[in-house]
């Protein structure tokens, strides 16, 4: 039997108690009590390349969320979110994904506390997505985020929306550890986390956006000068390598357009500060067809294309230049049952990325997720060739209240 | 001589009117007109919704949805739809302004990701969070978005209606036709027949439990849409209708949306 450290099992206890403790208050009806706790397995039929990596995992997840509003509209949000991972020690963590106090006003927004903000419009990849930091350990789509402390003070108008943020408090990358699958093969560090300011992590950031939609066009340019969200890894030694978090300026446009069926997204940065001066850019479009063969099915297509300037050796990111294919599927069931297939292709290389994500309903609150993706052809400078052999199916269950 | 000037200003009367020389269209365009006449001016209000979905095989599962519709003057309404049940699409909302001429402009909110993404509305015929009413059933009714024809007067469950045909102009529409009973002491739509585009009988709406808001506007409590093709069904029932609620622009942008509980 594994032995696990003193801190699973204090991280148990906590999650136990406050399940408990969220399930029993969510019978309040005064201030509404929300969330899920779920069960995940992951599955690795290739056998491991890296020293400590399992070929399998259980993990136990729960979010609750408590959520209050006061008259006139104002509210409060606390979202906090717990997971037990029995591979991966880095994977067993906490986070505080929303504590927030929103005062809503006549003539602007404020938004205090822990928050998540998102940009972009692209399916594939979130480019200009920056305030939050991304938490890696969850999964590689790089869709969950860690709680940003910011100030948000935000105007709509007639002109459209702006938005000023200050993020003082900079929230690192997690990594997987040494038991998990989907890392390179040498394991990040992020007790010596380096960064190029003095002030490390308390550095003040600021960020600001504009967004406005022109009838059939929806258009966001924003500016973010701060701590960059994507660090570069530095060789430490033979197994483990070192983040380092560089000051950054950035500056983003994320579109899109509306044409019948179509749907056009793009996405562009410039950024300074990180390497070499770089521009990076992502867009394509979704075509849907509503009920095909005749049924209640929808059928969605998607294209997109994903190119950064920087050389390979270079990049903090996968996809360089890249191409990728999608059909999503939704059957209009009462289950809600849908359906993702991706195919990113590398076009200077073989190499592609392979997934399906499924998801069903079962009753009410029951919730089914498969997910099945694969590596293949990676040549040795690929950024995932590391992970060649961790083709993974990974199942959840989870149960809403 | 005074009989003949009766019978001629009873003629010059019928002439005058124009119903005399109203063609069916005419008359179906006035009577949509009329409807629409009756229900301008509520300004805004809030309601909740649930839908029962029921299958062939009589497997049920809910919805339950809370919505608020702003009267834009000139063009389509704008609504905000909040998704409070199944619980895993909790908090997810729909902003839809409706435009009287051409696509609408719609936005779903994603609560999981914080994601606003702008969807195509060209998807008017696909369904409605799984059930048997389509995009274009359930979103705000426009003099314009259709051509019409008056059918026949008919007495239906006990009320003198007009029988008119209505026509989508919107070429993705799902239908080719929908033939509306209308009553018409108030103007309540108590049964709509949905003709598919090969023009087979795919849909019956039946509205009931109406009540009228603030002594003008006449609401049913009950919509119940059966498509007789696949055997499912839908019961959608209305509660807690709130009207001039102070709602204005502000509540139905992007903010807003984010904003939506």
């Amino acid at each position: 039997m594994t032995q696990y450290p003193l801190a699973f099992y204090r991280a148990a206890l906590c999650f136990l108690v406050a399940t408990g403790f969220f399930v029993a208050a969510s019978f309040s009806h005064a201030h509404e009590f929300s969330g899920f706790v779920a069960a995940e397995t992951r599955l690795f039929p290739n056998g491991a390349l890296h020293a400590g990596q399992k070929n399998d995992s259980i993990s136990f997840v729960a979010q609750h969320e408590y959520y209050h509003e006061f008259d006139g509209g104002s509210s409060f949000t606390f979202v906090h979110f717990y997971r037990l991972d029995s591979a991966d020690r880095e994977r067993t963590h906490f986070d505080i994904r929303e504590l927030t106090f929103l005062w809503l006003k006549e003539d602007f927004e404020l938004r205090l506390g822990v928050r998540k903000v998102f940009w972009g419009t692209t399916e594939i990849l979130h480019l200009v997505d920056i305030i939050n930091q991304t938490d890696f350990v969850e999964n590689v789509d790089g869709e969950d985020k860690l709680g940003q402390p910011m100030a948000n003070i935000s105007f709509a108008r007639d002109w459209g929306t702006f938005d000023l943020y200050w993020l003082p408090y900079f929230r690192e990358r997690t990594f997987v550890g040494k038991g998990g699958r989907l890392r390179d093969s040498k394991v990040v560090d992020t007790d010596s986390t380096q960064y190029e300011s003095r002030a490390e992590e308390w550095h003040g950031d600021w960020a600001f956006r504009y967004a406005h939609s022109f009838d059939d066009w929806d258009v966001g340019v924003a500016q973010f000068i701060g701590t960059s969200r994507d660090p570069t890894l530095i060789d430490e030694d033979d197994d483990i390598k070192i983040p380092r978090y560089e000051q950054i300026r950035q500056t983003s446009i994320d579109v899109s357009f509306v044409a019948e069926e179509w749907l056009w997204k793009g996405e562009a940065l410039y950024r300074r500060g990180q390497g070499e001066d770089y521009f990076a850019w992502t867009g394509g479009f979704e075509y849907t067809f509503t009920r095909v063969w005749n049924s209640q099915i929808d059928l969605g297509v998607i294209g997109e294309w994903m190119y950064d300037t920087r050389e390979e050796e270079d990049a903090t990111t996968a996809f360089e230049n890249d191409l990728a294919g999608g059909i999503r599927l939704a059957l209009n069931d009462s289950a809600s049952t849908e359906a993702l297939f991706g195919w990113v292709q590398d076009l200077s290389s073989p190499a592609r990325l392979l997934f399906l994500e499924v998801s069903r309903r079962f009753g009410d609150r029951l919730l089914l997720t498969a997910e099945l993706r694969t590596f293949s052809h990676q040549p040795a400078a690929d950024f995932l060739y590391a992970q060649r052999n961790d083709e993974v199916m990974q199942i959840e269950l989870a149960y809403y209240y | 001589m005074k009989r003949m000037i009766y019978i001629l200003s009873i003629a010059m009367f019928f002439n005058a009117s124009p119903s005399a020389a109203e063609t069916p269209e005419e008359k179906g365009l006035a009577i949509a007109k009329e409807d629409d006449r009756r229900d301008n001016g509520f300004k805004n209000f809030t309601a909740d919704m649930v839908m029962i979905l029921k299958n062939r095989q009589g497997e049920e599962s809910s919805r339950h949805i809370r919505n608020k519709t702003l009267e834009v003057e000139g063009d389509g309404d704008k609504s905000l739809s909040i998704f409070d049940r199944p619980r895993d699409v909790k908090g997810t909302s729909l902003l839809n302004f409706t435009h009287k001429v051409g696509a609408d402009d719609q936005w779903l909110y994603l609560p999981a990701l914080k994601r606003v993404k702008r969807i195509s509305s060209a998807n008017k015929s696909g369904s409605f969070m799984g059930s048997t009413f389509a995009y274009e059933d359930v979103t705000s009714q426009e003099v314009e978005k259709y051509t019409y024809k008056w059918i026949r007067d008919e007495e239906h469950k006990g009320e003198k209606c007009f029988v008119f045909e209505r026509y989508p102009v919107y070429e993705n529409s799902g239908y080719t036709r929908q033939v509306v009973w209308l009553d018409q002491q108030d103007y309540k739509i108590l049964q709509i027949e949905f003709y598919d585009r090969k023009n087979a009988l795919l849909k019956t709406l039946t509205q009931s439990g109406f009540k009228q808001y603030l002594d003008k506007y006449w609401y049913p409590a009950a919509m119940y849409m059966e498509n007789h093709q696949t055997g499912k069904s839908t019961l959608l029932t209305w509660s807690d209708y709130k009207f001039q609620t102070g709602l204005s622009d502000k509540n139905f942008n992007k903010n807003s949306l984010k904003r939506a509980r």
